[in-house]
């Protein structure tokens, strides 16, 4: 038990965790404190504010060389349910989306490995959109989407990476960690980056300056102790580089996917997924910024992650079709409005942000 | 850190009563693991780590309603095509199939304020109720059915009760109460008891021996004062006669009632802060319900966290929350119930409606 003192001491006063430190405390400390260590962190980071962005999502593809039983959004080559988005379809909904909100700053881009189409016209897709909005930040193509280019592609991943950078990619999102651990990845996700890779692309992208973000899928076969290992790989990445901006739970869906008829999957509640964005907030030491994904959460546990340790809500998210596939019955469009209204309910600032966390407009003083 | 609730922690540590300003002080203050954390504390002194439910079933004897409270969705008019009137015999053949569950012991009963179903009626229901399932525990009429009856029958409060008790009641459930303010209930509910009658009826129950749990129906034109003075005419009331055995918080359901354009649900965050504050102010209650029916489970499992240690019912047959459009479903099995608890390190205690234990999972 002095080894749980010691690791409710740490958790208090904001010193760094150990693997063992955080498994006890995730089997004993009580949700409410960990809640109030986890908003202590988070207030050294972030201070009162708590960050929106205006982003556009855009999934280019369904169609998908890989089959992860983890996903309920990607469908085999030749299924009549597959789409890839053409040039002029881009160029519509962009055009769209800044009319409906000419104060986006963010398109966002993941997709699934696309059969049909070669690297070229993921540089096509860049230039279209950095060509209709010279300033907007792109967030694009996950560790393990740049792995496929590579694949298919003949290049490195750094020759890659480079090629989309010039094409105006600003940075890459967090997606496709699932659990770094070769032995899950093998049946959630056997056909794509292995950890290896999604490792060795995010420390190539935060080398050349291209910062990305980090996630997780939990609560699907892993084990506490290989969901929590995760964390700190990701810190450990982090001590090196620096480069990521910001960490995002996946809570796993379980509805219209392969894994949940292989394996019986107790779906997490929301008792769960905030104690893990506490406990995310306290293990991540590193990473200034955790956000509470509202479109997979819901609005109100996203609004009570606010006192759990996270301090980012993304953004008003157009056409998200990947989560919605699995079966969140969120809606897909936030105002900024009621993402103000939420956060300044929970005591907290609203910020308009950046992909990089620099405020657009001046914080709302309350 | 926030020196306000410094001076509160330091109260609720010595085990002092809070004060209305400090009540005030805790809806002011947006810290909200801290609010749930000092619940959690006063939870663990008053009522230990056992979670209560109970294998129950909902009759709502009738929809047809003189009350008209702007509230309400499932009240109606004679004329109304939603209008029901549960038969005798349609009531025991629900409570037969419910009762083919042998773990289910308990009746909720709570209905519409009927403009011409005679007094004598609802004692012989509860008497046929009794003689049918001797061994079922009934709890029924809100304080509000028990003015009605007051006023049709004739008879004081007392006798209204004396009878009922004879005729089989054992305990009543707390809805009614709204907010105990007049000024509210003129607005929203002119035709039903008021405050002090209310109180009356309640106090005296409590008197001939009979449990009443207490509720507060909250986020419509209500002010966070008036909450509090809520809570603490609650708690004046339990100082007297120790008869509340559970409180219940109600966020109100906009939906398909008068007041559905002009007011929104209430936020999950004010439901699980009003959740931890109620524990708090009402010190001298045993039991603080999370009414999984108006939050939902996963949210119910949350004010598990945040004061409650009570998640009422398996909750068969509701029909009054779900007519004001609440998500949740018609009812739960009790192995989902157990392992709700369960998964928030707490210990399922099932009971009866007197909040005996009949064996703890």
């Amino acid at each position: 038990m002095d080894e749980l003192i010691k690791a409710r001491q740490k958790a208090r006063t904001g010193s760094r965790l150990s693997l063992e430190d955080a498994l006890l405390l995730y089997q004993n400390a009580s949700l409410l404190e960990l809640g109030q260590w986890a908003r202590a962190a988070k207030e050294r980071h972030s201070g009162k504010n708590v960050y929106y962005n205006i982003n556009r999502h855009l999934n280019l593809s369904n169609t998908c060389t890989a089959s992860c039983p983890l996903c309920a959004f990607s469908v085999k080559e030749g299924d009549n349910r597959g789409y890839i988005l053409s040039l002029e379809k881009i160029t519509e909904i962009i055009k769209r989306a800044v009319q409906e909100a000419p104060a986006l700053t963010e398109i966002h881009i993941v997709s699934s490995l696309c059969p049909d189409v070669e690297f070229s016209y993921y540089l096509d897709v860049l230039h279209t959109v950095r060509k209709l909005l010279p300033d907007v930040h792109i967030q694009a193509f996950t560790p393990v989407e740049i792995v496929h280019f590579a694949k298919i592609s003949g290049k490195s991943i750094k020759e890659v990476l480079q090629c989309l950078k010039t094409a105006g990619l600003s940075s890459l999102p967090g997606g496709g960690a699932e659990i770094l651990d070769d032995h899950i990845r093998q049946i959630i996700c056997p056909d794509k980056a292995s950890t290896a890779e999604w490792v060795e692309t995010v420390k190539t992208a935060h080398r050349m300056g291209i910062p990305t973000n980090a996630s997780i899928l939990y609560g699907h076969i892993e084990t506490l102790e290989q969901r929590l290992a995760h964390l700190f790989k990701l810190r450990a990445i982090q001590d090196e580089t620096g480069g990521f901006g910001a960490f995002v739970s996946f809570p796993f869906y379980p509805q219209n996917t392969k894994l949940a008829e292989l394996y019986p999957i107790k779906p997490l509640t929301a008792w769960e997924n905030l104690k893990f964005i506490a406990i995310s907030r306290l293990v991540l030491d590193n990473i200034d910024h955790i956000k509470a994904f509202w479109i997979m959460l819901s609005e109100e546990i996203a609004q009570l992650a606010l006192a759990f340790g996270a301090d980012d809500l993304d953004g008003t998210v157009g056409e998200e079709k990947i989560i919605h596939a699995a079966g969140a019955k969120t809606g897909s469009l936030m105002t900024r409005a009621h993402l103000s209204k939420m956060i300044v309910q929970a005591g907290y600032c609203p910020v308009e942000r950046d992909s990089l966390y620099n405020p657009v407009k001046q914080p709302v003083s309350l | 850190m926030d020196t306000t609730l410094d001076k509160i922690e330091e109260k609720i540590q010595k085990g002092q009563r809070l004060s209305k300003e400090d009540g005030m002080a805790l809806y002011a203050s947006n810290d909200l693991a801290r609010i749930g954390q000092m619940a959690d504390t006063v939870r663990k002194r008053i009522s230990g780590d056992f979670v209560y439910y109970n294998v129950n079933l909902h009759v709502n004897l009738t929809n047809i309603c003189i009350g008209q409270c702007k509230f309400c969705a499932f009240g109606c008019k004679r004329t109304s095509d939603k209008a029901y009137e549960l038969t005798k015999q349609s009531i025991l053949d629900r409570i037969a199939k419910a009762a083919e569950d042998p773990d289910m012991r308990n009746l909720h009963i709570v209905s519409g304020l009927h403009p011409d179903w005679p007094y004598e009626h609802y004692l012989d229901i509860i008497k046929t109720i009794k003689k049918t399932f001797p061994t079922l525990h009934l709890k029924g009429f809100t304080g509000v059915e028990i003015m009605h009856f007051v006023k049709i029958s004739g008879k004081s409060i007392e006798t209204v009760l004396r009878e009922l008790i004879a005729a089989g009641l054992e305990a009543m459930p707390g809805g009614g109460a709204e907010i105990l303010d007049d000024s509210i209930r003129q607005k929203l509910c002119p035709n039903k008891a008021t405050s002090a009658e209310w109180l009356e009826v309640a106090r005296t129950a409590h008197k001939l021996g009979i449990k009443t749990n207490a509720s507060m129906l909250y986020g419509h034109i209500e002010t966070k004062e008036q909450r509090i003075n809520h809570l603490l005419t609650l708690r004046a009331l339990q100082d007297e006669t120790g008869g509340l055995q559970t409180f219940i918080c109600f966020p109100f359901q906009p939906k398909n009632t008068a007041l559905e354009d002009s007011i929104t649900r209430t936020s999950v965050w004010d439901d699980l802060k009003t959740m931890a504050i109620s524990r708090l102010m009402l010190d001298n209650v045993h039991n603080i319900k999370a009414y999984w029916v108006m939050l939902t489970l996963p949210i119910a499992m949350l004010a598990l966290g945040f004061g409650a240690n009570d998640i009422d019912g398996t909750v068969g047959g509701e029909k009054i929350m779900h007519a004001a459009g609440v998500h949740s479903q018609k009812s739960l099995s009790k192995n989902t119930l157990i392992a709700a608890i369960k998964e928030t390190g707490r210990i399922p205690a099932e009971c009866d409606c007197n909040s005996n234990v009949i064996r703890t999972f």
